[in-house]
């Protein structure tokens, strides 16, 4: 029973320092969970504090693989919202470079 | 012909004239300060209009955590073309914020003054910014401090704010109600838990509330940074104006919201636009009366180094410093002596204008027909002078001048923002937005300008004007505005609506 960061985790160092068992190592490309060391804060905290301040919806999973800030959680961004205005955004921009 | 300059009054002079009692240029802006506040800020380049041409600032990015999110802030964004606040390349371990603060300050001699504004909440990190400041009370004693804050953690941490010797704190307050602070902050993380909506921001009000009086309560001075979100908290800003001068913030920064779809924020996602120079200016005017206002905020990068609206960053990176070799006590005496130098330049200004202001006169036009007040844009590399090519300039300061005199308004970028897009980078559309930036303006003033850029401006009714070179920004001003008046091009009824109609 542990966490996991996975790829999406920017390095922002605000779970870092909460861990209550020291789990959570810097490390690159991004920070790290020690899956011996994590208890999912039970026995500590109500809630997981390490998914209970990361501000990156998805950015820490269970151990199935479940994100505990699914999308839109955090930011309220609708999913769909996000990924077609981003893609929008993505196909001007590269309009432009072929104009360019 | 002589203008006053309303900023320059002195503070028997301004009380009753001028409607809106705070215009935003430095004199009047202190001049309502006790004495010991604007002594203390008096050459602070973010708190002073005139000393912000002289003495350079520097941000260090140590603090990366935060304990809020906002609408307008995503953290994944890292972009070295954009500048705003939260943005950062390089996040740096207080050793090496106090070494690359200690090379500034021996390259740039006139940096005074040393913030931590981010990426992330300073307070979120109290490790990583207290030991910042701790040695850099002990180790650089000459250069000022400051921190900016979402307040959510202040009140835990006055102590040691008061231990440092840290005068200034900036508060970013953009709400008293919950429910309007619902729309701006998604959540909060408090005391162990993610807390969303209503309750999330009643809690995150009612620590900033209760930060700000402690802070006043010990002497501390506290600037509140506001962000206008037109629709969400623009009229509301008014009443946050009122409250957080009656508990003694000594400045309100009214800033602009940035947001576009690309910065992947909730409000650039849902089209939340921005405010308008125009609203911006508007909202600024109204809480003028309350309060003293801040108009030549740069919404500088939490990275940024230099003088304000330049950022000199990309010369002090973790690398470059490495290979610099800095004699600091040498430094030390250097800067001493730079500083003395630039305190008596200031005050040998300040009372210039101090006398010119005993010696004016109401003005000969003053009643006349035809001198209705115009916007006059400047590009200024600093000192307070007309001295940029109108091609170079990354900003312009708008001014206005009327019989009243001439008074700052604000600063306007123009390709500072990566806009991500197709016109990103492309020379042609820089001179369209710094064209629509300045359209209430009617003259610019520059060093030089190109024959290409000249045309447009005056096809846009904004006319170009390089004669008043290397001239003193008001004087400059005021000496147009003369001429504009004594031509009969300041009618009344030819407004700035009619012309470009």
């Amino acid at each position: 029973m542990a966490f996991e960061i996975i790829e999406t985790c920017v390095n922002c160092w605000a779970c870092e320092p909460l861990c209550p068992n020291q789990a959570i190592v810097e490390s690159r490309p991004h920070f790290k969970i020690v899956a011996d060391r994590c208890t999912e804060c039970i026995g500590d905290h109500d809630d997981p504090q390490c998914a209970s301040i990361c501000p990156i919806e998805g950015a820490i999973v269970d151990e199935f693989g479940e994100p505990l800030n699914p999308p839109g959680s955090l930011t309220g961004i609708p999913l769909e919202m996000a990924m077609s205005l981003l893609e929008k955004a993505r196909r001007a921009q590269s309009r432009g470079e072929t104009a360019a | 012909m002589e203008l006053p300059v309303i900023g320059q009054m002195p503070a028997s002079a301004s009380g009753g004239g001028c409607s809106a009692s705070a215009c935003g240029s430095s004199g009047e802006q202190l001049s309502h300060l006790p004495e010991a506040i604007r002594a203390k800020v008096q050459d602070h380049p973010c708190y002073s209009e005139d000393a912000h041409h002289y003495f350079a600032r520097m941000h260090v990015a140590v603090a990366p955590a935060c304990n809020i999110q906002c609408h307008y802030c995503n953290r994944k964004y890292d972009c070295s073309n954009e500048s705003r606040p939260g943005v950062v390349s390089e996040l740096l371990t207080p050793d090496q914020a106090v070494k690359k603060t200690k090379v500034v300050a021996a390259k740039i001699p006139q940096m005074s003054v040393l913030g931590i504004a981010g990426p992330g909440d300073p307070l979120a990190n109290p490790q990583r910014t207290f030991e910042t400041f701790r040695r850099l009370s002990a180790e650089a004693p000459d250069i000022k401090l400051c921190v900016s804050t979402n307040g959510l953690a202040l009140p835990e941490s006055v102590d040691e704010l008061a231990r440092h010797n840290i005068d200034h704190v900036t508060i970013t307050i953009n709400c008293l109600d919950p429910e309007i602070g619902a729309r701006i902050y998604p959540w909060v993380f408090w005391r162990n838990k993610r807390i969303f909506g209503i309750e999330g921001a009643r809690i995150l009000i009612e620590q900033q509330q209760k930060g700000l009086e402690m802070l006043t309560a010990r002497g501390i001075l506290v600037k509140v940074n506001s962000v206008m979100i037109p629709g969400i908290n623009d009229q509301h800003l008014k009443e946050v104006s009122r409250v957080v001068k009656a508990k003694g913030a000594f400045l309100h920064n009214v800033m602009p919201l940035i947001a576009e779809a690309e910065h992947g924020t909730f409000y650039g996602l849902t089209g939340q636009r921005g405010p308008t120079a125009g609203e911006l200016q508007e909202l600024q005017d109204a809480c003028a009366g309350d309060m003293n206002m801040m108009r030549h905020c740069r919404q500088c990068r939490a990275d940024a180094v230099g003088l304000l609206g330049e950022d000199r960053g990309e010369e002090f990176t973790l690398d470059k410093i490495d290979e610099m070799d800095i004699d600091y006590e040498q430094a030390m005496a250097v800067r001493a002596q730079v500083r003395a130098g630039i305190t008596a330049e200031l005050n040998a200004k300040r009372a210039e204008r101090a006398d010119a202001e005993v010696a004016s006169r109401p003005l000969p036009m003053a009643g006349e027909a035809g001198t209705r007040p115009i916007r006059i844009a400047v590009a200024s590399s600093g000192q307070g002078l007309v001295n940029q090519h109108f091609g170079h300039a990354r900003e312009f300061l708008v001014y206005e001048a009327s019989t009243h005199g001439v008074r700052f308004l604000a600063a306007r970028k123009t390709d500072l923002y990566c806009a991500g897009d197709d016109t990103c980078g492309d020379a042609e559309s820089v001179l369209d937005r710094t064209i629509a930036a300045l359209s209430d303006c009617e003259v610019v003033l520059c060093s030089k300008i190109g024959f290409e850029p000249w045309g447009r401006l005056e096809a846009a009714g904004i006319t170009p004007n390089g004669e008043h070179a290397m001239e003193e920004i008001e004087a400059a001003c005021a000496a147009v505005y003369g001429e504009l008046a004594a031509d009969g091009r300041l009618a009344a009824t030819c407004d700035r609506a009619d012309r470009a109609a």
